[in-house]
Order: C-alpha cells, then structure tokens, then sequence
C-alpha cells in the first residue's frame, strides 16, 4: 500500500501534465475522445496517439535505464536506422521473418554492445562514446540501403508496423509489454537499485561488489535493442527502410521523455512508468498541434515553448528558492 | 614537450598525411583552386564551429547551431523579399537577434542549472520552428549587394579564388585564435570547462561568462547563417540539418576535450579542413559514395577520443606519482 502510494506521488506531476494537455486538446477539438471499434481494432486519436508516440516510448524505455547510469544515448536514432535498412535488406534479401527479425535486432544489440564498451571499458564519457555511432550510424545505414529508400512488400514485416493485435495497433502492444517486461525485470529483482547505484556513484557501487562494468555494458545493449525495435516499426510502418530520415532527432524526443519523466539527467533514481507518460506528452502535443488545426509551421514553436515552462517547473533552481521560501517562513 | 599539445599536433599530421595521400592519387588537389574552393565551401561550418569551440571549451554544448543558420537564411532572404531594406541593415538587425537569442540561452542554463544539452535543445526547436513560420518554401535571395559578393574574390596564384566569405572565415578563426588565448574572457572559458565550482572560488564571473559564451556562439551561428545565405543564394527552413553535429565533429577531431578545459581554436580550423578534405576526395575519386563521408568522420572521431582518452590517462598517472613522490 506504502509503495503504491508512493508510485503515485512519483508520477502524479506527469499525469497532471498528460491530463491538462488532453483536456486542452479536448477543448479545443470535442470529438478528439471518441473511440469506435471496427475491423477488429480500436479507432480514435488517443489511439493514434498511443501508437504514433511507440518509437518514442520504445526508446525511453532503454534511455531511462541509460540515463538512471548517470549516462546518455545519443546513438538511438542512427540504431534505429541501421535496424530498420538491415531488416527492410534481409527481408527483400529472401530471409524468412524470423530470421530477418533476428538480424535486426542482433544489429541493435550490437551496435549496444559497441556504446557499452566504449562506456564501461575503454572508460570514454556516455555523450562523446555514442556520439560517434550517432555520426556514422546514418552512413552505415546508408551503405545497408545502397543509398536508396529501400521498399519490401512481405506482409508478415509489415504487420509490426500496420497490424492489429488484440484489438490494439501492433505497435502499442509491442512498446506497452516491452515496458512492462522491463519494468517487472528491474523492479522485481534488484537490478533497478543497482542500475541506480552505479548512476548514483560509479566508484562507490563498485566497491560495494557491484559489477558496474557489466551492468553498463547491459543497460547499453538494452538501450540498442530498443532502438532495434523502433526501428523495426517504423520501417514496417512505411514498408521501406530511410536511412537519412528514420528515427531523424528521435534521440532527442526519447531524452526530453526521460526528462519529462522527472528522471534527472545525473543519474540515480528513475521511473520508466513516468519516462513513458513522457513519451505519451510529447506524442499529444504533437497530434494535439495537427488536431487542434494550427497551421503545422507553429509545431516546432509551441513544442518549444511547453519544453521551456515544462523545464522551468522542474528546475532545480526553481525548486531550490521553493525550499528556501518555505524554510523562511517556518523559521520565524 | 607539452602533453596537452599532442592532440593539436596529431590533428596537423593527419591533416598533412590525409591531404599527401590525396595528393599521390590526384596530383590536381594541391593547387590554390582546391584550396580556394575548401575555404568557400566550409566558410559557414567553420565560423560556427569557432562558437562552438568556445561552448565546448567551457564545458556546455550548443544544439541549436544549424537551427540558427536556417533561422538567418530564411530571415535574411524574407527580409529582402518583403522590405526594401538594403542587405546591411538587415545583417545587423540577425546578427542581434542571434547575440540576444544566444544570451537568453546561457542566461537560462546558469539561473535555472539547467544542463546546456536540454536547454539548447529547447533553442534548436524555437528557431528552427521560427524559421518555419517565417516561410516553409525556399526563399531565393536576388540581390546587386549579394551579386557584388559572390564576384568578389582575391585571385590567389595559380588562378585559385580567395572569396569573401573563405576570408571571413579566416578572419573569424584569427578573432577567435586571439580571444581564447589572449584575453581575460578566453582565461575565463578555460577556467570554467575546467570546473565550475574551481572557477568560481577563483573569482571567475560565471554568470556574466556563461552568458557571454552563449551569446557568441549565437553570433557567430548569425554570421554562419549570412555567409550561408551568399553560398546558397537563398533561405531555407529544412536547410543545414544536423550541421551541429558536424561543427562538434570539427570542434574534437581539432583536439579540443569534449569535456572543456583544454583545446585550441585553431585545430578547430584544421578539423574543418579535414572534414572538407575527406569530400573533397570523394568527390575526386568519383565512384566513393557520400556516405563514406560519416563512416570516414566517424572512425576519426573515435581514434582522437581515445587519443585524448589515452593521454589524460598518462597525463593523471604522472600527475599522480608526482604527487606521490
């Protein structure tokens, strides 16, 4: 019950955010609510939403658990390319769905395992060791397509991005039980408390038999994987493989989710339920812009803008003259 | 010999070694025309990779750089469009919204300690969606002012072209050269990549120089956007995408320490140089893809890091048994 409590008090500044931002959108659009149910799968535009905002809430899966290590992916969008060429390459290649599926996210494991070792052997600082992937993910990716949009037609691929599962699009189900595998795995076993305790003092952690480097090699290949998969849905989703524009500054919106998450960038504690709803705010802003009719070139201004009040609610700053004003009243 | 110039001096061999390779394959790369056209074609990248070199050097990173530059384009070419304003005029009235636009940024990372990746981020967004909402069509720029520019250039020997925005940049590189290591200001940036904590018992001004740092790089993202609009010709929203990436590319393949503290502005220059060099082959060579390009960066970008990485490594062992000695 205490935890329950305490889960709710964790992500109540996001569930008022979300809740504002779709009662501003529902002011503004009345019917944006309504749901229906045909062919099999849920309509409506919270779905629309939920499935859009996947590759987001896929990626701020493995970045929170990065970011709760006190470090940073930068690589995820350019993963996500690679992913998304070597499957859409295997699957015109002839390769059967599993084993297409199986190259892809090796890829992301892979490309993982490279940041992680960067990271936790060679020592290199997380936002300098994925930068490099960052820069020459893209021309990999570029040389897996041969510099064209590379276009398949196997419906079993296409399923992941376009299909119905449960009466949901496939996406959502797949970013919904990827997070709550992950959630279960770090919070139901210690690893959430360790991933903590290498963010909150690496030396620390170590010295308390924490295997440190391990752990970062793991949280990187988790975050490469996740990239894996998104980059999986969106080539499924158009049935053709970009590799100049999937996953483009995706990194970016997968780092403000966490950030809206209330994770703090340093490291140490973290919530992959709050990471989510994050990832679910940037997604209804950005339908909510579509929706609500303003003209698209705004998009990017208004994104900006609720970023900056977002980040000025949850300074530290902010927070820090908050404190102070309720210690100087109560000490008189 | 000084540890903390190797680096620097491993950028200038791999340059030299880089451009004689060219050179055995296609003995045409070493003429002043090759040089001329490596100037103008990488003027915008290297004046903002200068601000860059400032921002990273005090240990913050500016995302909003390639927002910025098609933030000017597109204001410059409405501007002329829709106004009868003569291009000065106008140059001025960007070059202070940039500074503003820059010093708001760095105001913001100090007072609300806020990490410069996030707020910069937030900054990448608004101008690249004001750039938007000024126009999301191509603008072009016709002009007698940008005509007169374009043909201006300083016939090098050897009939290569010096133009005005090559020079410009070399201009800037000279400006920046001297104001990060022979001003209280440079100290200052040094000082604060160093540790913020350290410079401040040290009397370093933080505030006053975490804004001031912001607002150059914004100056200079302003000044990269106009020298961009007289190699484009016109003003694009969707125009330099991701150039930020490649400015801090230059920034570390030219030895400066991702971390801040230590780096040089000059081998910011040769960084771009190499970046311009390695296309500059590939459009030789003719058969290479463009994306070797990346591939090619990327390798770069790993062996200077784990250069750096290898010599701090040495350079705090030493420290360390000089201290215990």
């Amino acid at each position: 019950m205490n935890g329950t409590m305490r889960f709710l008090r964790r992500v109540a500044p996001q569930i008022a955010t979300l809740a504002v931002v779709l009662l501003l959108i529902g002011f503004v659009f009345p019917g944006f609510f309504d749901l229906s149910f045909a062919n099999g799968r849920l309509y409506g535009s919270p779905i629309d939403i939920l499935n859009r905002g996947a590759p987001v809430a896929l990626l701020a899966i493995g970045m929170t658990l990065v970011i709760a290590t006190g470090g940073i992916d930068l690589s995820v969008g350019a993963v996500m390319a690679i992913c998304g060429a070597i499957a859409a390459s295997a699957i015109t290649a002839g390769y059967g769905l599993p084993a297409t599926l199986l190259m892809a996210l090796g890829a992301g494991l892979a490309c993982g395992l490279w940041n992680g070792v960067l990271v936790a052997v060679v020592g290199i600082q997380p936002i300098v060791a994925t930068l490099i992937l960052m820069v020459a993910g893209r021309g990999i990716a570029q040389l897996v397509t041969e510099g064209t949009i590379l276009t398949f037609t196997n419906d079993g691929l296409a399923f992941l991005g376009s299909g119905n599962l449960l009466g949901l699009p496939t996406p959502v189900v797949i970013w919904l039980s990827m997070g709550a595998l992950v959630t279960l795995l770090v919070r139901r076993t210690a690893l959430g408390m360790l991933i903590e305790a290498v963010g909150v003092n690496r030396r620390a952690s170590m010295l308390a038999g924490v295997n440190a480097r391990l752990l970062l090699v793991t949280v990187y290949m988790v975050s490469g994987l996740c990239a894996a998969m998104a980059g999986i849905i969106v080539a499924a989703d158009i049935r053709g493989a970009d590799a100049n524009n999937a996953g483009l500054f995706l990194e970016l919106d997968a780092i403000l989710a966490v950030v809206i998450g209330g994770n703090s960038l340093l490291g140490g504690g973290f919530s992959l339920v709050a990471s989510l709803i994050g990832a679910i705010i940037i997604q209804s802003v950005n339908t909510g812009i579509l929706v609500a009719g303003f003209p698209p070139e705004f998009n990017l201004v208004i994104k900006a803008v609720i970023v900056l009040v977002i980040l000025v609610v949850q300074s530290p700053a902010i927070h820090g003259a908050g404190v102070l004003f309720s210690f100087a009243r109560r000490s008189p | 010999m000084n540890a903390r110039m190797l680096p620097f001096y491993a950028t200038v061999v791999i340059f030299l070694i880089a451009y004689a390779i060219c050179y055995i394959q296609f003995p045409a790369m070493l003429s002043t025309r090759v040089i001329g056209n490596l100037l103008t074609d990488n003027a915008f990248l290297g004046i903002v990779a200068v601000g860059m070199t400032f921002v990273i050097l005090s240990g913050g990173i500016d995302l909003s750089v390639g927002s910025v530059i098609a933030f000017s384009g597109v204001f410059i070419a409405v501007m002329l469009r829709d106004t009868s304003m003569h291009p000065l005029p106008v140059f001025a009235l960007l070059l202070s919204i940039t500074t503003l636009f820059g010093a708001a940024m760095g105001l913001t990372i100090h007072a609300l300690q806020m990490p410069p990746f996030i707020v910069t981020l937030a900054g990448m967004f608004l101008a690249r969606g004001m750039a938007y909402v000024l126009s999301v069509d191509s603008v072009p720029i016709v002009h007698p002012f940008y005509e007169w520019v374009q043909s201006t250039y300083w016939l090098m020997p050897g009939k290569g072209r010096l133009t005005l925005i090559g020079g410009m940049m070399l201009l800037v590189f000279l400006a920046g050269i001297l104001l990060a290591h022979r001003t209280r200001f440079g100290t200052n940036v040094f000082a604060l990549g160093g540790g913020v904590q350290t410079a401040r018992l040290m009397g370093v001004p933080v505030a006053r120089t975490t804004v001031l740092i912001y607002a150059l790089s914004g100056l200079l993202a302003g000044l990269s956007g106009i020298v961009f609009s007289f190699y484009t010709s016109a003003g694009y929203s969707l125009a330099t995408v991701g150039v930020e990436l490649d400015a801090i590319a230059a920034v570390v393949i030219g030895g400066t320490l991702l971390t801040g503290g230590s780096g040089f502005v000059a081998g910011t220059l040769i960084g771009v140089l190499i970046m311009g060099l390695i296309q500059t082959y590939i459009t030789f060579d003719g058969t290479l893809s463009s994306w070797w390009t990346k591939i090619v960066i990327g390798a770069l970008l790993l062996g200077f890091i784990v250069l750096q990485k290898g010599l701090v490594g040495l350079t705090g062992r030493s420290a360390g048994t000089a201290g215990g000695r």
